[in-house]
């Protein structure tokens, strides 16, 4: 059976050695003033021809190792079970909903600081998820740029705090708001574009507002970014030690408590998961809207929804504009918690973890979204341990993930509508 | 009900319709046949406004619709069931329907659900199943189903008997005799000219972009160019 295997098998072993010698078995070491090569350690060397043994004997086996591996699904317990019946489902998905918005409302007050300020930055990637679910998954337009919006959203309240001291909840409606036309803006040209096309052209569009921002210094500070955004107040009430602007009280005074720098970082978690919650909420009543079934309509077939008089056009615009609305929320929320923004926090990567998020998540599931928002923040932490391979570990995390379920983590159950029999 | 006035249609350079002049009345079934690309879906496409004609007029109901967005047209009385189908797969039956009257109100919905059941009972039995996972007649079904539940006074039907067995385009052909009865206007283009010509009133040959023939159903069906070119001599 061997053959074909067998020289596939060497060329994969040799091309492991060809690669992996020359980067990991050869140093450049500084010699005085010049630079000198040498060898790596024999330790090294050993562990690159390991390895090029263990490619050859898995590309020789390979058939067989997948083989078993496609069974590995089967151990899953709950691969058999039957679906629960909808209503029971979705009163049990409601109780879980709740239960977990409860436990993360008291949640802060138990661990320590580092985590509150990671938890916060979760919120944000689910707020920015959710809104890329409106345009990715119900929708079916594939959006690259969509770090765009949440710059857009950061850089608003930025200047506007910068500029005219706007607070971070007047800056809230206005970034988002802005945000969303910017999201409007873009819809028009791509209206009639699909697939790779959308996608090309909403990456260059996400490139160009970073671009932009990075280069019109005279606005934006350029890669310098913009530092000291206010935090939030709550009704006028600070979180630092002193009170920075005029006619604010301290929270810590009010309440008669001793100082303390979690303060801040937990409300600032908290306006964080309201407005997650929010986003979640309003994203599934639109879902069950109108206008949420016509996006679906128009991602299952544009021309039968065509036909049936919907318009490509405000069907289109409408999911940019949403999409881009919670963008500009999650932007708000990100510059006031960092501080401070630049250029390089909306780089292409933002664009592809958030689309990542989607996919893992289950195009259109709004949980599966959650959790996968969740597992995408976390993990590449938890592997801190690992180093320099941690995104390496991701990467491998994620092809597997596409290998085992393609559907993502919880795939999108349609929200079965049903209309009220009148008596 | 619908007239087409030496309607003229382009797509690029490229003209599809050279002045083409069709009429369907109130109440009628009217066929349209003709051989692969000449222009049978252009003509239905124009109606519909996509492409827009590039000269001559396109009047629905005494209106002239020739410049209007498509999604205009198709809210004014008028349904399509496109070539193919295209049920939205991924939807079940009734989802499927619900987005046929997606802008009249609930209990419209309501009743022309029902209506869609009793025309095809076997809809009601697929009820809650995905469209995408029915047989090709029961789609069909669907797909003439979901047009129907705007409550159009007129359904243009591309094709439908396009790769469906023989009993069940039988079936369709029926049902759409009985729409005629319900005082809906069908217009009705086909390649299967000997029952599309069987069931119309009236039918229209097209040739490359031309109106060859015009006459009743079933004066064409006994021409004997006709019978020569569609309907195997």
């Amino acid at each position: 059976m061997a053959t074909p295997n067998f020289k596939h098998a060497l060329f994969c072993a040799i091309v492991t050695l060809i690669i992996a010698y020359p980067i990991l078995g050869l140093n450049l070491v500084a010699q005085g003033t010049k630079v000198g090569l040498e060898g790596a350690t024999t330790s090294t060397v050993i562990s690159v021809v390991l390895a090029a043994f263990v490619v050859f004997f898995f590309q020789l086996f390979r058939d067989s190792i997948m083989g078993n591996l496609g069974k590995l699904p089967k151990l899953n317990p709950l691969s058999g079970r039957e679906p629960m019946p909808q209503a029971k489902r979705a009163k049990l998905e409601s109780w879980v909903l709740t239960a977990i918005v409860v436990f993360a409302l008291f949640w802060p007050f138990l661990v320590s600081r580092g985590s509150v300020d990671l938890a916060t930055l979760v919120l944000i990637y689910v707020m920015l998820a959710l809104g890329l679910n409106v345009v990715v998954g119900l929708a079916g337009l594939l959006d690259l740029g969509y770090v765009a919006f949440y710059a857009v959203g950061a850089y608003t309240f930025a200047l506007l705090s910068q500029y005219f001291g706007f607070s971070f909840w007047a800056a809230l409606p206005i970034g988002a708001c802005l945000a969303a036309l910017f999201g409007l803006v873009l819809g028009f040209p791509v209206l009639r574009l699909r697939g790779d096309y959308l996608a090309i052209v909403t990456l260059g569009f996400g490139e160009i507002i970073r671009i932009l921002l990075n280069n019109w210094t005279a606005v934006t500070g350029g890669p310098n970014g913009i530092g000291g955004i206010p935090e939030p107040t709550l009704f006028g009430m600070e979180f630092g030690r002193r009170v920075k602007e005029e006619g604010n009280t301290s929270f810590h005074e009010t309440f008669g408590i001793a100082y303390s720098g979690e303060h801040k970082v937990i409300f600032l978690y908290l306006i964080a998961l309201v407005l997650a919650v929010i986003t979640a909420l309003v994203i599934r009543r639109l879902m069950r809207m109108p206008v949420g079934r016509a996006w679906e309509a128009l991602r299952e077939d544009e021309i039968a929804a065509r036909s049936l008089g919907l318009s490509r056009t405000a069907v289109k615009l409408s999911a940019f504009t949403i999409g881009a609305f919670f963008a500009g929320f999650a932007g708000t929320v990100f510059a006031s918690k960092q501080g401070f923004i630049s250029p390089e926090s909306f780089v292409f990567l933002e664009s592809a973890i958030i689309l990542a998020i989607v996919v893992l998540g289950g195009m259109g599931s709004q949980i599966g979204v959650i959790l996968a928002a969740i597992a995408v923040t976390i993990l590449p932490e938890l592997a801190r341990e690992f180093a320099d391979y941690r995104m390496l570990i991701f990467g491998a995390a994620m092809v597997l993930m596409m290998v085992w379920r393609p559907q993502g983590l919880m795939p999108m159950r349609r929200i079965h509508i049903e209309l009220k029999r009148q008596e | 009900m619908l007239v087409l006035e030496n309607v003229h249609t382009h797509y690029g350079k490229i003209e599809a319709l050279h002045g083409v002049s069709v009429e369907v009345n109130k109440g009628e079934i009217v066929s349209l046949i003709g051989a692969n690309g000449a222009g049978k879906t252009t003509l239905l496409m124009t109606v519909c406004g996509n492409p827009q004609a590039s000269a001559g007029r396109v009047i629905l109901e005494g209106r002239d619709i020739t410049n209007e967005a498509t999604s205009n047209i198709m809210r004014s009385g008028i349904a399509i069931v496109p070539e193919g189908r295209r049920v939205f797969s991924g939807l079940t039956v009734e989802e499927n329907l619900h987005m046929g009257g997606f802008f009249n109100t609930k209990a419209e919905i309501r009743k022309s659900q029902e209506h869609v059941y009793e025309l095809f009972p076997r809809l009601k039995e697929r009820e809650h199943q995905r469209a995408g996972t029915m047989s090709g007649g029961e789609q069909q079904m669907l797909a003439i189903g979901r047009a129907l539940m705007s409550k159009p006074r007129m359904i243009i039907l591309d094709e439908p008997s396009l790769g469906l067995a023989p009993i069940i385009i039988q079936q369709i052909f029926e049902i759409i005799g009985h729409l005629r009865e319900e005082g809906i206007t069908v217009f009705l283009v086909e390649q299967n000219a000997h029952q599309a010509l069987n069931l119309a009133d009236r039918g229209y040959v097209l040739e490359t972009g031309r109106i060859r023939l015009h006459d009743t159903g079933k004066n064409l069906l006994a021409n004997p160019e006709v019978r020569e070119a569609y309907l195997g001599g």
